[in-house]
């Protein structure tokens, strides 16, 4: 139990209560409802994509193609709508070629094998360069009303959406064979192997997930701002890697936990939005969250080796 | 097994979509399904400005040196209205970057938001909480759509500016004699009008003595601006002035004049920078040329919002107001204020412009 409570994510989870609380106690206009609908609607695409990646880190794999994804799905959805495709018809297809987005991914890295890192910063770069192609520098604009307010128009929608999705994650990660598995993978894939995981194959679905998620984020949030656009969520990959980290995930695979990650995700949003309330400028939050990051990263490590360095003394000493 | 089962993730989300799809919404069957105009209160033009109203101006990318000056006039007019100033906005010039800023105005209570969209759709319905929330919504720069602003400040027109080059071209001329255009490309909208308007011009009697000889297209390429201002010499030796509507041409053109023999003989005026062109006015090849003032663009703004917070006026099309030493101005159609003629630099005043 001391060990639980001290473990990373769990630190992640009362700070973030923490900010929250102090947040709500000194930021002006910081706990109002609307607020609260603005944080929803900021958190939506972040949190939504991280549910993926943390399934795709905790195996030790990377997806940095998500915000192109999500970028060629936006174009594609303008594309279509100016085609005179119905809505009905533009999200089920725009969720699809996520997917297909993502089994490219998924195959590069599975089916020959290839890092995941090199190969999803090269797609990163071709469903970005594929998107400019689609819609180049213009942006589609009138979808309905009736859908875009559907997103834009209060935070129950979208909450319950974020909600639907972190459970279902949620208990496939931590309490199904699954799950385990892809700790079982994340921590040591040839002995996954050998305990009759099919890594290749989970490794594979994981991206096609990943691609199919980051597709309907672009539809949501294409009607979110009501505007489809090549260059729609650009940048986004960083902030989820930062948020997945951030809430314990291990980059080199095998640790970590969705409550971690869900945190990590709220932490990051929150304090952003805290900061700017209190007129902190763009460039000084990017300190914070970058400086946040290391430190994530850095005092787990700190930790364990002071851990380490006094477990090792205590033995030198009964020894003697 | 492993298969099936995270299969099954994507599967449900395409399903929960599917199931939805039933109706069918395309582009024509939504044809007119857009956000209405809100309908303001009357104007009251006699309405005191108010003081001590919070104006936030929100440029489309911050630490740019043209908006930095936009928003500096802005800061002075805050300052003579006794109202706030406060300048946000974020490090990208993305179209969904600005609307984060946007909420959090709105939930700092500010009275103004003077926004330059990045994107006239993506904005909106932030722009639209903001004015339920009473907030006024003046666009500079670039417009948002017109149902989710208030006001836009219209930079220049372009009758505007094709006069005031034709005028520029008499005065350097000395009243008559050959003039050439070098303009950006064929196919160029903004400069295309402006020598619509311009052709317009030379066609009235005071001008007759004028005569356009040639529009020659650099490009918007310093190189290829340079190379057909030294054409336009060579083929037209009593060439008197070039009227060069886009600032890589001026500044292409007044670099090889100022650099030849023609320097003091040809004259080079039109659309620049300050910047750019203050060696070739300092030196004599440049007499004048003109460009809209952006300080004036966020003044202008900054009294257009303290108007509208006010209520002297809505944004309806005949409001009038006084923006301090810009002197009155009325609201044309849809909103737009004209900020009137372009600004003309010469010697004397061009060291008080730095952008």
């Amino acid at each position: 139990m001391s060990k639980r409570l001290a473990s990373w994510d769990s630190i992640i989870i009362l700070l973030t209560v923490a900010v929250l609380v102090i947040a709500s106690l000194i930021v002006d206009n910081f706990g109002t409802s609307r607020n609260f609908t603005f944080m929803v609607l900021d958190l939506m695409p972040l949190i939504l994509v991280a549910l993926p990646m943390t399934f795709i880190i905790v195996t030790g794999e990377i997806d940095l193609s998500v915000a192109s994804t999500l970028g060629l799905t936006s174009s594609l959805m303008g594309w279509f709508w100016n085609q005179g495709l119905s809505i009905q018809t533009i999200i089920p297809l725009c969720v699809l070629i996520g997917a297909i987005a993502g089994a490219l991914n998924g195959f590069l890295i599975t089916g020959l094998g290839l890092p995941s890192l090199a190969v999803t910063i090269g797609t990163l770069a071709l469903y970005r360069g594929l998107a400019f192609v689609v819609l180049g520098d213009g942006a589609v604009a009138d979808f309905p009303l009736s859908f875009t307010n559907w997103v834009t128009s209060g935070a129950t929608n979208i909450l319950v959406l974020i909600v639907v999705f972190a459970l279902i994650f949620g208990v496939v990660l931590h309490a199904t064979p699954v799950g385990r598995s892809l700790y079982a993978i994340g921590a040591n894939a040839q002995a996954a192997h050998f305990a009759g995981i099919r890594v290749a194959r989970t490794k594979f679905w994981l991206y096609v997930v990943s691609g199919a998620v980051s597709g309907l984020v672009g539809v949501l949030w294409t009607l979110r701002y009501s505007s489809a656009r090549a260059d729609n969520g650009a940048g986004l990959e960083l902030a989820v890697v930062a948020a997945v980290l951030l809430g314990g995930v291990s980059i080199f695979g095998g640790k970590g936990s969705l409550p971690g990650v869900l945190a990590g995700v709220v932490l990051l949003t929150a304090l952003q939005n805290a900061l700017r309330l209190e007129d902190v400028s763009g460039q000084a939050l990017n300190i914070v969250t970058g400086a946040l990051l290391v430190l994530s990263v850095l005092l787990p490590n700190v930790v364990n080796s002071v851990r380490g360095n006094w477990q090792r003394r205590r033995l030198r000493q009964s020894a003697v | 097994m492993f298969r099936h089962r995270l299969a099954v993730i994507p599967a449900a989300a395409l399903l929960t979509l599917a199931v939805a799809a039933c109706g069918g919404t395309t582009k024509d069957s939504s044809a007119g399904d857009s956000a209405g105009a809100q309908t303001g209160a009357s104007a009251d033009p006699n309405a005191k400005l108010k003081e001590g109203l919070k104006i936030a101006f929100l440029p489309k990318q911050l630490n740019n040196p043209y908006t930095d000056v936009e928003v500096g006039g802005g800061k002075v007019a805050t300052e003579e209205l006794k109202d706030e100033y406060k300048l946000v906005g974020p490090n990208d010039a993305s179209a969904s970057s600005q609307v984060s800023y946007i909420n959090t105005l709105i939930q700092q209570q500010q009275d103004v938001i003077v926004v330059a969209a990045n994107d006239p759709n993506a904005v909106c319905p932030s722009l639209n909480q903001a004015r339920a929330a009473k907030i006024k919504v003046v666009t500079f720069d670039s417009d948002a759509n017109k149902t989710c602003r208030d006001a836009f400040i219209n930079q220049a027109t372009t009758e505007g500016i094709g006069q005031s080059l034709a005028k520029m071209a008499l005065e350097q001329a000395g009243g008559s004699g050959e003039i050439a255009v070098l303009s950006a490309t064929p196919n160029a909208t903004n400069q295309n009008s402006w020598i619509e308007v311009m052709k317009t011009e030379l066609a009235k009697p005071e001008y007759a003595k004028l005569k356009l000889v040639k529009v020659a297209y650099g490009n918007d390429d310093d190189q290829k601006s340079f190379q057909e201002a030294q054409g336009l010499l060579q083929s037209y030796p009593n060439l008197k002035v070039i009227v060069a509507p886009t600032t890589v041409g001026i500044a292409a053109a007044a670099r090889y004049v100022g650099s030849s023999s023609y320097k003091g003989k040809v004259q080079v005026t039109g659309l620049g920078l300050p910047n750019q062109m203050r060696q070739y006015v300092k030196d004599g090849t440049v007499k004048k040329f003109a460009l809209w003032n952006p300080a004036d663009i966020g003044y202008l703004a900054a009294y257009a919002g303290a108007a509208l917070s006010s209520g002297q006026i809505t944004g309806a099309e005949g409001d009038k107001f006084t923006a301090g030493k810009l002197g009155e101005y009325t609201v044309g159609k849809d909103g737009e204020i004209v900020l009137g003629p372009p600004t003309e630099f010469t010697a004397e005043n061009i060291d008080k412009f730095n952008f």
